[in-house]
């Protein structure tokens, strides 16, 4: 069966060092991070990755103070895509638009607020929110941009722990192509850093990066690397079947050329290489390529000391040391890790890439773990590609999901 | 408490809870529904900050008398003062 080609035709992102593609991109080549310390209720000062855009550009007030910043930080995304995407957006179909949005987690923050709000009620419950049900249902980052939109097609969240945001791109492509919708609306988000668990179970799991530097806190590979910094963002994309993007003289960024998803069943936290080694083959092998035609390799690494070496081992595995034309690079090193977000984001930093023939550093590595030492990392400084052809962006999550999606350019 | 200071009370929460809304001409005798871009949702939370911040309870038998300012004032000023007297 031949099934249709789906394409990317938009990008809409806020991530802490940058509120749109551009600038985001600029600040990778330039080794620009995001990381700022932020007061966390309970646990006083912390490192965290913060959005700076402007909720209000696309929402009125009583949106932003009803809704959640999950929820504001979705719609700022599907609006800065559909506007990137350049399709007359009135003109669509607004049933046949599909909305699929990855999440790490939701309703941690507002169910945290509502009990911190009690708390100051002598914990009676006749001053829990009416709008707590709303705001923490695990669909309310679609929801809500379905609602600012008027977008009436299928619009719900994908859970897929850090593994998110691929997840939304890889079930929009499916959705396409099963004829589901005509255009989605698809990636991942982040609200993470205002829900204090989230900075308290790292902690207490010894994975909360420390430094007295924000920007030098999230160091990937490096041997003196102490674990993740927490971050929120969101990227999401217009996809479209190839023949609709065309119809419409679209830009066109890439190609979804291959994706897989498994699970580890092995742990609820420790990563497994030899099913991400899986995962990331069985992406290429549905791509029709082989790890040698892979030109960017981006990680999911986080920075624990344990969980980047495994994921080193998965990517020895697969290409080992017979692909001269493969970069590696990680993201995270900028901009913490932005969760649900995370693989929506990392894929967009690097799609410049078919353009440029620039493979984005992973920046502050000052001392390279040897056990992290793969041919073709690319560290500090951006590197001149012969070719980019392709990009395989790994995402892992807790539970050992694994999701990997590779962007072809766009060959007619 | 006057009914004009508790019209000024209630239109202190609308201002919080519609934020968008201009508030410099609501008609006192004239439905806030038909006035403001309010919903079902809104006015919880108007009977919410009542209870938030001043100690007032309105059941839901009574949500009817928060249609319009003038309504407020008539139901909620008894309250108000029978709070004060009570402290």
């Amino acid at each position: 069966m031949k099934l249709p080609r789906i394409v990317i035709t938009g990008v809409g992102l806020t991530a802490p060092n940058g509120n749109s593609l551009a600038e985001f991109r600029q600040n990778l080549l330039n080794g620009v991070a995001g990381i700022e310390r932020m007061e966390i209720r309970y646990m006083g000062s912390q490192l965290a990755g913060i959005c700076h855009y402007d909720p209000l550009k696309y929402q009125k007030k009583k949106e932003v103070r009803v809704g959640t910043r999950a929820g504001s930080i979705s719609i700022y995304c599907a609006r800065e895509a559909l506007a990137d995407s350049g399709v007359n957006f009135e003109a669509l179909p607004k049933d046949r638009i599909g909305i699929y949005i990855g999440c790490t987690e939701h309703g941690n923050v507002e169910t945290e607020n509502e009990i911190y709000n009690i708390s100051k009620f002598n914990y009676d419950t006749k001053f829990w929110s009416h709008y707590h049900n709303p705001r923490t249902v695990a669909n309310n980052p679609a929801g809500e941009t379905s609602l600012n939109l008027g977008i009436t097609g299928p619009a719900y969240t994908i859970g897929a722990a850090c593994a998110a945001g691929n997840m939304g791109l890889i079930h929009a492509a499916q959705m396409l192509r099963l004829g589901e919708v005509d255009f989605a609306i698809c990636g991942g988000v982040s609200e993470s850093p205002h829900t204090f668990g989230i900075f308290a179970g790292f902690k207490s799991q010894n994975a909360l990066a420390t430094h007295e530097d924000p920007h030098k806190a999230s160091r990937p590979f490096d041997l003196a690397r102490n674990g993740i910094v927490i971050s929120e963002g969101g990227g999401l994309y217009t996809l479209e079947r190839l023949e609709d993007a065309q119809a419409r003289g679209a830009k066109i960024y890439g190609e979804i050329a291959g994706y897989h998803v498994n699970s580890d069943a092995s742990d609820y936290v420790l990563p497994n290489p030899t099913r991400q080694a899986e995962c990331v083959r069985a992406a290429i092998a549905r791509a029709g390529l082989k790890p040698s035609d892979i030109h960017i390799v981006n990680t999911h690494a986080t920075a624990t000391p344990l969980g980047d070496i495994q994921e080193c081992e998965a990517i020895r595995a697969v290409f080992g040391e017979g692909c001269p034309d493969t970069y590696i690079n990680n993201t995270k090193s900028y901009i913490g890790h932005c969760m649900g977000a995370a693989g929506a984001l990392e894929l967009a930093g690097n799609l410049p890439s078919f353009d440029d023939l620039t493979v984005h550093p992973t920046i502050n590595v000052d001392n390279l773990d040897p056990q992290c030492a793969l041919p073709g990392l690319v560290l500090n400084q951006p590197r001149k590609a012969a070719k980019v052809d392709t990009i395989l962006n790994n995402s892992f999550g807790m539970l050992g999901i694994n999701s990997t999606l590779i962007v072809k350019r766009f060959t007619p | 408490m006057t009914k004009d200071e508790c019209k000024k009370v209630v239109l202190d929460i609308i201002a919080d809870i519609a934020p968008d809304e201009d508030l410099s001409n609501v008609k006192p005798d004239v439905r806030l529904r038909d006035q403001l871009q309010l919903d079902s949702m809104d006015f919880l939370d108007i009977v919410m900050e009542l209870r938030k911040r001043h100690g007032i309870e309105v059941p839901e038998k009574d949500y009817i008398q928060l249609a319009s300012l003038d309504s407020c004032a008539e139901y909620l000023t008894p309250k108000f003062n029978d709070l004060a007297a009570k402290r």
